[in-house]
């Protein structure tokens, strides 16, 4: 079964956040740039997959140049081709955008199952899995912790976690999954892996080689504008509650919260 | 001209869900500040009954989809109904709720309308006729403040417990109206099979009203009990940081932060959790956070309305014993 894997790359979650004086955008400077969590357990997942089933994974990142390192790290973890989506008038365009330039990239190749993280830990959207199966015409799967092939690899059956419940899916393929935490634990590339995935094929593709037209992408395209970035809103530090033993502070906490913050 | 606020209603065997009221809440303010109408569309099968639920709460309209095949809800159908109801009416605001399924739901919906969508909204508002938004990106290290351009409907889910829920008026009443769409079942190609209740029966983090939260400081999984015990006692459900989920000693499904559920209670007690970025980024938009640390110096206390400098194993049993005075 062949799969293709969508990444992105993010801020490391540790990164602290500053907004740029342009109020439009963060500021990039000294900023650590890792493969989207949730895209991690999508390349693992693939892989896992492709152990039980044969068949191919192709990674297909979009972004600026460095983003190239991510999709080397997923060659080197096993994954077989690569295509990085890069080109300047992309820069400043929504998530819909993107989705639009992913599908151009994916739909001439054979696929059965496509992964996307369930969301970037970014902008937080969540609509490019959403955007690309609508795209590609498939079923999209959203939030899975849990993925079974059916052994003829025409189904495929899955587990949403919800509020309160699980809800156990089937499908048909191809479809789109978008991966949730739980999902797996992305094994390291190991170093034959690093060594291997220096000669594994990596396309470059710009808009043009997609067939697209540079117009429909860039700020100037989108439609979901930025009025403004802001830091989050203040939060003040309380007030710490006194009290000599652990029994005082308890007791003071517990009054605090019924008579003060009115929560108990 | 695209006309009208529609809420959608999420309901599940038949029970309208809290979000469905905080959306009809929110979206009633909206429409007033319009000067247009609201319209709730609830989707199920047998559903009827229920429509007179959102009357009270100041929708002028509410559209039902009736169709055994719209339940229990699958993306496919749902977003085949509501896209044939939204050319054909022609809203100019939608809003979802940012719920599991409210999300699957908006980002496939907006796709097939071609519209830009906010996700995960928490505040919302009307400037100059159209609907601006501001939502926490990074998971609310930064907040954008986004409006939509040649996009119709203007398209956005909120966060579930930010939008206050008004105070129903039982003397209120809204037009029920049956909607009209088609289904092809070759549309439909994913079905659900089996659902499993989590056995729990906790409330889910994303819509507990308190937390009580575990992190490093908790020392193993063997101690948990003793927030079990003050969620108990307070009627609370327990999270946890991404330290103590990634030893091994609680599910993915409990995890607060950047890469796990992001909560907003009334109440969220932090225990043992010295507060990294990606933690505080998941539950700053609680109303009351306590924390419970024994490093006087640790982060979270820069965050907490409450701080409480000591041993959470000594502190902790006893606010349990204290908190019984008030519950």
């Amino acid at each position: 079964m062949n799969i293709i894997v969508c990444l992105k790359q993010v801020p490391d979650t540790e990164t602290q956040i500053k907004v740029g004086s342009d109020r439009q955008s963060i500021v990039t400077d000294d900023i650590k740039w890792v493969m989207n969590p949730y895209d991690e357990y999508g390349v693992e997942e693939a892989l896992r997959l492709k152990e039980k089933h044969g068949g191919e994974v192709t990674v297909v990142g979009l972004g600026p140049k460095r983003v190239t390192e991510s999709i080397r790290t997923a060659l080197a973890m096993g994954a077989d081709k690569g295509i990085l989506i890069s080109d300047g008038a992309l820069d400043g365009s929504d998530s819909l955008a993107h989705a639009k330039a992913i599908a151009a990239a994916i739909k001439d190749l054979q696929y059965d199952l496509i992964f996307t993280g369930q969301r970037g830990v970014d902008d937080d959207l969540g609509i490019v899995g959403a955007t690309l199966a609508e795209a590609l015409n498939i079923p999209q799967l959203s939030l899975i912790v849990k993925v079974e092939v059916a052994e003829d690899g025409k189904s495929v059956k899955v587990q949403r976690p919800i509020e309160g419940e699980t809800l156990v899916i089937t499908s048909t393929l191809p479809a789109l999954i978008t991966a949730q935490k739980g999902l797996n634990e992305p094994r390291y590339a190991s170093l034959p892996g690093i060594m291997k995935a220096k000669k594994k094929p990596l396309a470059e593709k710009s808009l043009a080689d997609l067939g697209l037209n540079s117009a429909d992408f860039g700020a100037g395209a989108r439609k979901m504008k930025i009025l403004e970035l802001t830091p989050p809103p203040a939060r003040e530090a309380g007030k710490i509650v006194p009290g000599e033993t652990p029994q005082e502070k308890a007791a003071q906490l517990a009054k605090l919260l019924h008579d003060e913050a009115k929560v108990l | 001209m695209a006309q009208g606020v529609w809420t959608i209603a999420e309901q599940r065997d038949g029970e309208i869900r809290k979000i469905s009221y905080e959306l009809v809440s929110e979206g009633r303010r909206l429409a007033d500040a319009l000067g247009q109408e609201l319209t709730v569309l609830l989707i199920g099968s047998n559903i009827k009954d229920k429509a007179a639920a959102f009357g009270p709460y100041g929708a002028n309209k509410v559209m039902v989809a009736d169709d055994s095949r719209l339940e229990p809800y699958t993306t496919d159908a749902y977003v085949s109904v509501i896209s044939q109801l939204v050319k054909a009416n022609e809203p100019a605001v939608l809003l979802l709720g940012a719920s599991v399924q409210g999300k699957d739901l908006a980002g496939r919906l907006a796709a097939r309308l071609d519209v830009a969508m906010a996700q995960d909204c928490t505040v919302f508002a009307i400037e100059g006729g159209n609907l601006v938004a501001t939502r926490p990106i990074y998971a609310g290290k930064a907040y954008a403040k986004v409006t939509f351009e040649n996009s119709w409907p203007q398209m956005a889910t909120a966060r579930p417990k930010v939008m206050s829920v008004s105070e129903p008026d039982p003397s209120k009443s809204a037009e029920v109206m049956d909607a009209a769409f088609t289904l092809d079942d070759a549309d439909l190609k994913t079905k659900v099979m089996d659902v499993v209740k989590d056995e729990s029966g906790k409330v889910d983090l994303t819509e507990a009203d308190k937390i009580v939260s575990g992190g490093r400081g908790m020392k193993g999984p063997e101690n948990y009990y003793i927030l079990e015990a003050l969620a108990d006692v307070i009627g609370a459900s327990v999270g946890a940081s991404r330290s103590a989920v990634d030893a091994g000693w609680r599910p993915h499904s409990d995890q607060v932060g950047q890469t796990g559920k992001v909560v907003s209670p009334n109440l969220y007690v932090a225990c043992g959790i010295s507060g990294a970025i990606q933690h505080l980024a998941g539950m700053s938009t609680s109303k009351v956070i306590v924390a419970i640390n024994k490093d006087a110096d640790a982060p979270i206390f820069q965050k907490a309305d409450y701080g409480v400098v000591g041993d959470l194993f000594d502190v902790v049993p006893a606010l349990t014993e204290e908190a019984k005075k008030y519950v």
